[in-house]
């Protein structure tokens, strides 16, 4: 018995060690830092001097004072609810397309990649200049035809879908992930459903959707924690402007860490945004179960 | 499709003789599937072309001499060429230094998160023992925690360490492994059979020498997905350099793009757009190329994480 637990004891040191990176990384750069940021979010802190305790402050002044806490998370439930099930179907459809057999399919497959491997910094420069109010590639032939101009990124009605729209032309990685779930669906389906004389819309309907569902699942979760997250493009972009319409939450909050070093009232709105990702991912967990389909293997 | 084509032929040729119906109704189905894949095509062109024009844009901007550019309606094609917007873009941040920086960045992190991975996905899937996975559920739960969250703690405790204005805070993470390049090589792990191992430990050779000899050749495809990942977020990251670097000594090339935009409020020498474009232009080619050469592996590795998770 004693020599088992010994070599059970081993095995357990063992495998600890070959993972001791990760324990490391996670004592240090995660845990560690959850647990101060929650710490902090209770306190007043400016960097300059110590940590002061004020209990729940932070939290009341977020939610009774805070106008702008509200319009930023306001914005950013517009960019999940708008901007994430907008480029979820379009990498979805323009995915079916490529899997369609065409002549220079693999030559479209690179070019709809292109945008996601762009770096951020550079595609928004690119994407600042076809917005240009007077000479930009749009509001150009618009003027060349004696069109009005659209005021893309400088008026608080356009800048949102404007964002979304650099968002969904990024989307790349979905639709590399949406391709190899349709290339799994198996051919034999959709031949007995050729059979039984489905149309094409109906076998998109009935098999395809289905057979891609856990799929979906993932890119939307991870669609949905990474735009409340999104801070890169729409910081670059437009600084969260016009007039806050773009301030994204990760935008307000890094604003207060880092501009105004209000450290303490960041980590609540820091806390806060954790929660609400919590919240929104257990949704969609929990409705999954009603329409994700997994293949009984 | 293919298959159903020989469907069809095995029906038409029941009884052994094909008629010169069926013959000609075979030619117009294959016509007619050639025409729908021609349609295809033209369209999925035309809507690939949506996705290139910035790309052209960029280029063609890059090329512009100044009336050029504020020629109504667009110019595409500019003629002269005028090349020298690429070495003059060079000129309003110190790219070459930021080059090397990047570089530097680079080659830290990802020779950090393979090694590292590579080691924890080996504990979590090639070893037996109690409380992995245990462990393993919380590398997957770190997944979903917010970069916000641990923000302010980590530029904290980095200032704390004096290491704010250095590499540390973006390389030093990066030796303790990511849990998401942690998750994916442990799934590739998983397929690779234990007899190789059984076989090298009967024969005396260490878990490490396993590890290296066997697993590591073995998964040197799934290796390279993680080394170019990284290499690709590491050369376009902007929050972290944001976050920890101050002094523009110590930019990456993202963030002296980004530097090079405050010039347009440069009096003495304002900001031109080919210049600006050409200096975007050298900064997306080099992931343009590497993406290029290493296509397959990339795509297949997105398609890993995505379909196995």
């Amino acid at each position: 018995m004693s020599a088992y637990t010994r070599r059970e004891t081993r095995k357990i040191l063992r495998g600890l060690l070959f993972v001791l990176p990760w324990i490391i990384g996670f004592l240090a750069f995660t845990l560690y830092p959850l647990l101060a940021s929650a710490y902090y979010s209770l306190t007043d802190y400016d960097v300059l001097r110590p940590p002061k305790f004020v209990g729940l402050a932070n939290y009341l002044q977020i939610f009774l004072k805070d106008d702008l806490f509200r319009l930023a998370l306001f914005n950013t439930l517009y960019f999940v609810l708008i901007g994430v099930p907008a480029a979820f179907v379009t990498s979805f459809l323009f995915a079916s397309l490529l899997n369609r057999e065409m002549w220079g399919r693999s030559i479209y497959r690179t070019l709809f990649f292109l945008p996601s491997i762009t770096p951020v910094v550079a595609s928004v420069m690119v994407w600042l200049w076809i917005y240009n109010t007077e000479f930009g590639l749009i509001n150009g032939i618009l003027a060349a035809n004696h069109l009005p101009v659209i005021p893309w990124l400088s008026s608080t009605k356009l800048a949102k879908p404007s964002l979304i729209i650099v968002q969904c032309w990024g989307e790349g990685a979905s639709i590399v992930i949406f391709l190899a779930a349709l290339r799994d669906v198996p051919r034999e389906l959709y031949e007995a459903a050729l059979v039984d004389g489905a149309g094409i819309l109906r076998r998109f309907l009935n098999i395809t959707i289905p057979m891609c569902t856990p799929v979906m699942l993932f890119v939307l979760l991870t669609g949905l924690i990474g735009t409340f997250q999104s801070f890169t493009l729409p910081w670059l972009l437009t600084r969260g402007g016009p007039n806050f319409s773009t301030e994204l939450y990760s935008v307000y909050l890094y604003r207060n860490a880092f501009v105004s070093f209000k450290m303490g009232y960041a980590s609540a709105l820091a806390w806060l945004l954790f929660i609400i990702i919590a919240i929104f991912s257990v949704i969609v967990f929990t409705t999954s179960a009603r329409w994700v389909y997994y293949r009984a293997e | 499709m293919a298959r159903t084509a020989s469907v069809q032929d095995m029906s038409s040729t029941r009884g052994g003789i094909r008629s010169h119906e069926d013959v000609a109704r075979q030619r117009r189905g294959a016509t007619r599937r050639g025409l729908n894949r021609l349609v295809l095509s033209v369209f999925t062109a035309l809507l690939s072309l949506v996705f290139v024009l910035p790309f052209l844009w960029m280029i063609s901007t890059s090329l512009k001499t100044d009336p050029q550019v504020y020629h109504i309606p667009p110019i595409w094609i500019p003629s002269p060429l005028r090349w020298a917007n690429y070495p003059e873009g060079m000129t309003y941040v110190p790219f070459g230094l930021y080059f090397l920086n990047t570089m530097q960045y680079c080659a830290g992190t990802v020779l950090g998160v393979t090694i590292s991975s590579a080691l924890c996905a080996y504990g979590f899937s090639r070893l037996q023992w109690k409380g992995r996975n245990v462990l393993f559920f919380i590398v997957l739960a770190t997944m979903m925690i917010p970069f916000q969250v641990r923000m302010i703690p980590l530029y904290l405790v980095f200032k704390r360490l004096g290491w704010l204005n250095t590499y540390l805070p973006l390389i030093i993470p990066s030796f303790t492994g990511s849990a998401y390049f942690i998750f994916m090589l442990r799934q590739f792990f998983m397929t690779i059979p234990t007899e190789l191992s059984d076989a090298a430990r009967i024969d005396g050779s260490s878990e490490l020498g396993i590890l290296f000899r066997i697993i590591v050749p073995l998964a040197k495809p799934a290796l390279i997905v993680i080394a170019l990942f990284q290499f690709m977020d590491a050369w376009n990251d902007y929050m972290g350099p944001l976050i920890y670097l101050r002094d523009t000594k110590m930019y990456p090339i993202a963030m002296g793009l980004e530097q090079m935009r405050a010039h347009s409020m440069n009096v003495s020498r304002p900001l031109v757009w080919p210049h600006l474009m050409a200096a975007s232009a050298v900064v997306t080619i080099p992931v343009v190329f590497l993406y290029f050469f290493t296509q397959r592996t990339f795509v297949e590795g997105i398609a890993l994480t995505g379909v196995k998770g």
